[in-house]
């Protein structure tokens, strides 16, 4: 798996998925729609100032909340590179995963870093490397199960692959 | 090995589980609601023909009950044809009401099961003694192929409430005392069981409003032993057999919390988050627009019963909405037959179609920036109703009414006193 190198973007505990992803657009399909909202009821201007790639990073409990995968949808289509969080709501989390989008957990990360810090990102290590400051960070590792998912891609290709091998 | 982890154990076939295992489990029912379409076309993008079983997936329209969009309509007729291709056994369309409420009512929910819904609200089921859990369309997809999903056991967390509550305290003021006092994060990928003395003796819809908002501490799921008030409602409505599944003496729970709340006053959470939480005393006495009684957190015959208990004979304040949702088609025709809806018609209130309502700011009672609203739903996120300007005051229904009262937030023992001094003066 590649480095991920991005700007950040930080904000604070409990961005919920209706900050991630507001109620009202949740009966949206296509995905491009759907990327447009992303962050709105956190940040109106996240979509016009954020470029592929780049990398938010939360508080505790990021993606608390409804189940909606929409959360998850609108990030990858607006090309957000990943998601560093002190923790993830669990649902959320499991989304993330499944849809390949990488999330990685490190606690005190909103203290080490500050919104527009160039960070690259090791998932596999569970590094993070500030390259405005310097430093480097170690978030947590994911787990083997968890990676067998993101390393296919999330867990629809694994689930075909699985399913065709049965075959 | 808990209660809970005897249930994973079973639906994965092991004789054993542990905490940190990851099991896949066969699951015994499962249900979307309609804000996921996704999972229909997640079905078919990774080859689903026919569903796993047809007896054991059902589609509840509830968020969109009615459709307030075109959008909304168009998903709900995609999912009608996938429904009625499939066979599928049990379909609840826009006249059914709120999935959580809807699928006990239908007798699908039983002790020991695994139920897996689109929606996080589903550890409301732990009431019932079921292993609820809430995934997304992805997950869900999987599951209407194989009739399975991994697991990973959790942590399990006890938190014991002993007590009787005082007069004019709820369930609902209950867990938003428990949310506040240890955050909405303090169980994230955990399970919490509730146990003490209070659980033992509640009823039914109680256990299920506790329950319910386990989720807004981040549960996974959520478990009460059934009582005798559970079977009986579940035997009501079932064949099927089942067992009660006991955790064992010596296991040890990773966290422990002891609550009392025979002192406990009505306890509202303040915007924007479900542990911003202070007893009614110290709430602001802040002007009210709308007042929302409703939901799978606040929509069940008692919570109807006790806003009649308020505003019978009386009107509601003339500045303030007080919208009423019964949670179901069966909890709306029961309010019908006691009399409640003509009284909450006198008293101003509007009717909504069983369902979600305003509760996700969908449609039916959404806020304009500025706007206040108190209600007996579960979440006050910056606009989860409307406007992210509009500010969300989580109470109890009998808060939630006598606030409607008064056109403002107020502590609900008064409104409550006061009818019931004008009901024995009338004797």
């Amino acid at each position: 798996m590649k480095l991920i190198l991005g700007k950040a973007f930080k904000y604070g505990n409990n961005i919920d998925t209706d900050q991630i992803y507001p109620g009202r657009y949740l009966d949206m399909v296509d995905v491009k729609e759907i990327a447009k909202h992303c962050m709105e009821g956190v940040d109106e201007m996240f979509v016009t100032n954020s470029k592929p790639g780049d990398i938010i990073v939360g508080g505790k409990n990021f993606g608390c909340g409804s189940s909606r995968e929409h959360a998850v949808i609108t990030l990858i289509n607006a090309e957000v590179g990943a998601i560093v969080a002190e923790s993830f709501g669990r649902i959320f989390y499991r989304n993330a995963i499944n849809l390949g989008l990488p999330v990685l957990v490190c606690p005190d990360i909103t203290k080490k870093i500050k919104t527009g810090d160039i960070l690259e990102l090791n998932i596999l290590e569970g590094h993070i490397f500030n390259k405005t400051d310097g430093n480097l960070i170690k978030g947590e590792k994911i787990s083997d199960y968890i990676m067998e998912i993101i390393e296919n891609g999330g867990i629809k290709p694994l689930f075909k692959k699985i399913t065709s091998n049965k075959d | 090995m808990h209660a809970i982890e005897k249930i994973l154990a079973r639906a994965a076939g092991h004789d054993y589980v542990s905490t940190g295992e990851i099991v896949k489990v066969k699951v015994d029912f499962a249900e979307v609601n309609d804000l996921y379409l996704q999972t229909i076309y997640s079905f078919y993008e990774i080859g689903g023909k026919k569903v796993w079983d047809k007896d054991k997936l059902c589609f509840v329209f509830d968020h969109y009950a009615p459709t307030p969009t075109i959008k909304a309509a168009q998903n709900h007729k995609e999912m009608r044809k996938f429904v009625e291709e499939q066979g599928l056994t049990h379909h609840f369309d826009v006249n059914a009401g709120v999935c959580h409420q809807v699928m006990p009512e239908a007798g699908v929910v039983w002790p020991g099961m695994i139920l897996v819904a689109t929606d996080s609200h589903t550890t409301t089921h732990g009431a019932f003694g079921a292993f609820g859990t809430g995934v997304g369309a992805t997950d869900m997809a999987i599951i209407m192929i194989s009739g399975e999903i991994w697991f990973r056991v959790p942590e399990i967390i006890n938190i014991e409430i002993n007590g009787k509550p005082q007069f004019g305290v709820m369930a609902k003021d209950v867990i938003l005392h428990i949310l506040g006092k240890l955050g909405s994060d303090v169980a994230v990928y955990k399970a919490i069981e509730f146990t003490g003395t209070y659980v033992e003796e509640l009823d039914v819809s109680e256990r299920m409003v506790i329950c319910n908002m386990a989720v807004e501490m981040g549960a996974k799921t959520s478990y009460m032993k059934p009582n005798q008030k559970v079977l009986d409602y579940v035997k009501g409505r079932t064949e099927k057999n089942f067992d009660i599944l006991e955790t064992d003496s010596d296991f040890v729970y990773t966290e422990n919390y002891i609550f009392d709340i025979n002192e406990l006053t009505p306890q509202v959470a303040m915007p924007h988050s479900v542990d911003n939480v202070v007893s009614i005393e110290f709430a602001p006495k802040i002007k009210i627009n709308q007042a929302l009684i409703g939901t799978c957190t606040g929509g069940r015959i008692d919570d109807i019963a006790m806003a009649v208990k308020i505003l019978k004979g009386k009107k509601i304040n003339s500045s303030t909405r007080l919208i009423i949702i019964p949670a179901s088609k069966e909890v709306f025709l029961k309010a019908t037959q006691l009399g409640y809806i003509e009284e909450l018609i006198k008293a101003g209130a509007t009717f909504s179609s069983p369902g979600c309502g305003p509760c996700l700011g969908a449609h039916e009672g959404i806020l304009a920036p500025g706007e206040v609203c108190v209600t007996a739903s579960n979440r006050n996120f910056p606009g989860r109703m409307g406007s992210p300007e509009a500010l969300i005051y989580l109470g109890s229904p009998a808060t939630v009414a006598a606030s409607a009262l008064k056109g403002e937030l107020v502590d609900p023992r008064f409104s409550l006193k006061e009818a019931y001094n004008n009901e024995t003066n009338i004797r």
